[in-house]
């Protein structure tokens, strides 16, 4: 999975429904159907995006749309919030926002 | 008079059951909920397509949810459902939202908020780091969608969420390595006779600890937090505490669920201009209501864990009960023997809420006492020492005073899991009591709005 880690979340159950494709910083990952963008993409990988503000990776935090912190963005440069949008087959995503509007100072 | 026009913000347990009590009444509420589903945060319901019972989504509370959400279903044709609705500001009257890009307006002479609440949290040094989340979050993961957070999970904070989410985890076949509650087990006892008005809960509480010890995890109490250690990629890698023995003790992990119980999400009520009050128990301003739910302000009415956090069934209550105010102010009939019994149990749900305050205290000291390099603000990694300077060195000895010079409670989550831990800061850099100190106001919008919504025509 390169830089971005071993998967973060453990699936407990519910693995029997239909699998779906979708792309992440152009790399192809498997999701579930009924999968969130944040469950679909931390199955995968280890964070969903950088901090601004400091050097760590980050993964969401509330997962109830309250802290935004899982931001991440079409690549047309729509912003969703990941853990309530559902993961749908095809949609391609980027974790860095297209236009990073100032430094980090970290 | 014509029809009134009524709102209601948020469909959990609260919400369901004002719109419930006001169609047997004969109205037509709209109901404006930012989920895709009915049922709130506590009985949020699974995607389509998943296939475990309510039994191993509610616990002891299956019964309940499930006669929430069939009430919910045949509530719905007689209701204006709005799913995935953002209320994000009330403004002269008017309800202003934000559905999938698409602004809108809902004029009320009647709004009732229910809008829930939010982990009630409090940093230690290494939240920011990937792999930690609140503890609401971490039961959402499972939940909602059958994961757990780590492969190897710490739980950290106090309150009955904490012990309850770390005996699900277990429960679903995830490896809970430590519970670490820093309330000590005697506050539990003390409160017992407050906690004894609710008998049934009491007994499934005791069940709850008896299932926790017989789990084999990590039980301590009385813990102090000292870090969550990680690395900058990898995440979590760890945590420390001070154990009540004075030992300091590490637990390897690769995820942390950390929260300190609840807090109401009273910002739409702020925007209304309700008037808020000091509660010296919990530590906390929140909005003033009567008996019934009503605010300070007329036609406006608050329910639910977004004004006193009570609870599932005490917002069920709450939300019925500011349904029967609505219909008194109306002029309309009440169902008197109805509301006789709900304002009964409606004081039983709030001597069992202070028991459950006074049982898991919010910690108040520990920020007090949080180093001057942890970070405040995880949002936009804004540390304590930067705060504490603000508040002695430049006199911001006010939050929003502190805000405007630090940005902290300006972030993404515009202060929601700061907000507290700051002002308890601020108190203890300036000897100014946490009363003074005053509380972060609720701005417009609640949440960020996408950059184009304003361009978009409805």
């Amino acid at each position: 999975m390169g830089s971005s880690g071993q998967a973060r979340f453990i699936r407990l159950g519910e693995t029997s429904r239909a699998r779906i494709a979708l792309t992440v910083d152009g790399e192809t990952i498997e999701a579930l159907e009924g999968d969130s963008l944040l469950v679909a993409i931390l199955t995968a990988r280890g964070r969903l995006r950088r901090s601004e503000f400091g050097p760590e990776a980050r993964s969401g935090f509330c997962l109830m749309a309250a802290c935004q912190d899982c931001w991440v963005w079409t690549a047309d440069g729509h912003r969703l919030r990941a853990c309530d949008t559902p993961a749908r087959a095809g949609l391609s995503l980027v974790t860095e926002q297209p236009e990073l509007s100032w430094p980090n100072r970290a | 008079m014509a029809e009134p026009r009524i709102i209601i913000v948020g469909a959990g347990p609260a919400g369901i059951r004002a719109a419930g009590m006001l169609v047997a009444a004969g109205l037509r509420p709209v109901l404006l909920d930012e989920g895709q589903r009915d049922g709130g945060q506590i009985y949020r319901r699974q995607p389509e397509g998943f296939t475990r019972t309510p039994e191993q989504l509610y616990g002891t509370e299956a019964a309940r949810a499930v006669a929430l959400h069939q009430s919910f279903e045949r509530l719905k044709p007689q209701i204006d459902y709005r799913p995935r609705h953002l209320a994000w500001n009330v403004a002269d009257g008017v309800v202003h939202t934000i559905s999938e890009g698409k602004p809108g307006q809902f004029a009320y002479d009647v709004l009732i908020i229910a809008a829930g609440a939010t982990d009630r949290l409090l940093p230690v040094k290494g939240w920011q780091h990937a792999g930690v989340y609140s503890l609401g979050g971490a039961q959402i993961a499972l939940k909602a969608q059958a994961c757990a957070i780590g492969r190897k999970v710490v739980f950290l904070g106090t309150g009955p969420l904490l012990q309850l989410v770390a005996l699900q985890y277990h429960k679903a076949g995830a490896q809970v390595v430590a519970l670490l509650d820093t309330s000590p087990f005697l506050k539990q006892v003390l409160a017992l006779p407050k906690l004894a008005a609710r008998p049934a809960m009491l007994v499934k509480g005791l069940r709850l600890v008896g299932g926790l010890m017989a789990s084999g995890m990590a039980i301590h109490r009385g813990v102090t937090p000292v870090e969550i250690h990680g690395e900058a990629e990898a995440g979590v890698t760890g945590v420390s505490v001070r154990l009540a023995s004075g030992e300091i003790r590490r637990f390897d992990c690769d995820a942390v669920g950390l929260g300190y119980h609840l807090r109401p999400e009273a910002q739409l009520a702020d925007l209304a201009r309700c008037a808020f009050t000091f509660d010296a128990k919990t530590r906390q301003f929140w909005p003033e209501i009567d008996a019934d739910g009503r605010s300070s302000v007329a036609g406006v009415y608050l329910a639910g864990d977004g004004v006193r956090t009570q609870g599932a069934d005490g917002a069920e209550i709450s939300g019925a009960l500011a349904a029967c105010a609505v219909l008194a102010d109306l002029g309309r009939p009440v169902p008197e023997a109805e509301r006789a019994a709900l304002r009964e149990q409606g004081r039983i749900m709030e001597r069992f809420r202070e028991g459950i305050a006074e049982a898991y205290p919010w910690p108040a000291h520990l920020a007090a006492d949080l180093p001057d390099d942890a970070i405040l603000c995880r949002c936009e990694g804004i540390t304590v020492g930067e705060l504490r300077e603000a508040a002695t060195e430049k006199g911001a000895d006010e939050v929003n005073r502190a805000k405007a010079l630090t940005r902290v409670g300006m972030g993404r989550c515009q202060g929601r899991y700061c907000g507290h831990a700051g002002a308890e800061i601020v108190a203890a850099a300036t000897g100014v009591p946490l009363e003074a100190v005053g509380r972060l106001r609720g701005q417009a919008p609640v949440k960020p709005l996408p950059v184009a919504a304003g361009e978009v025509q409805p």
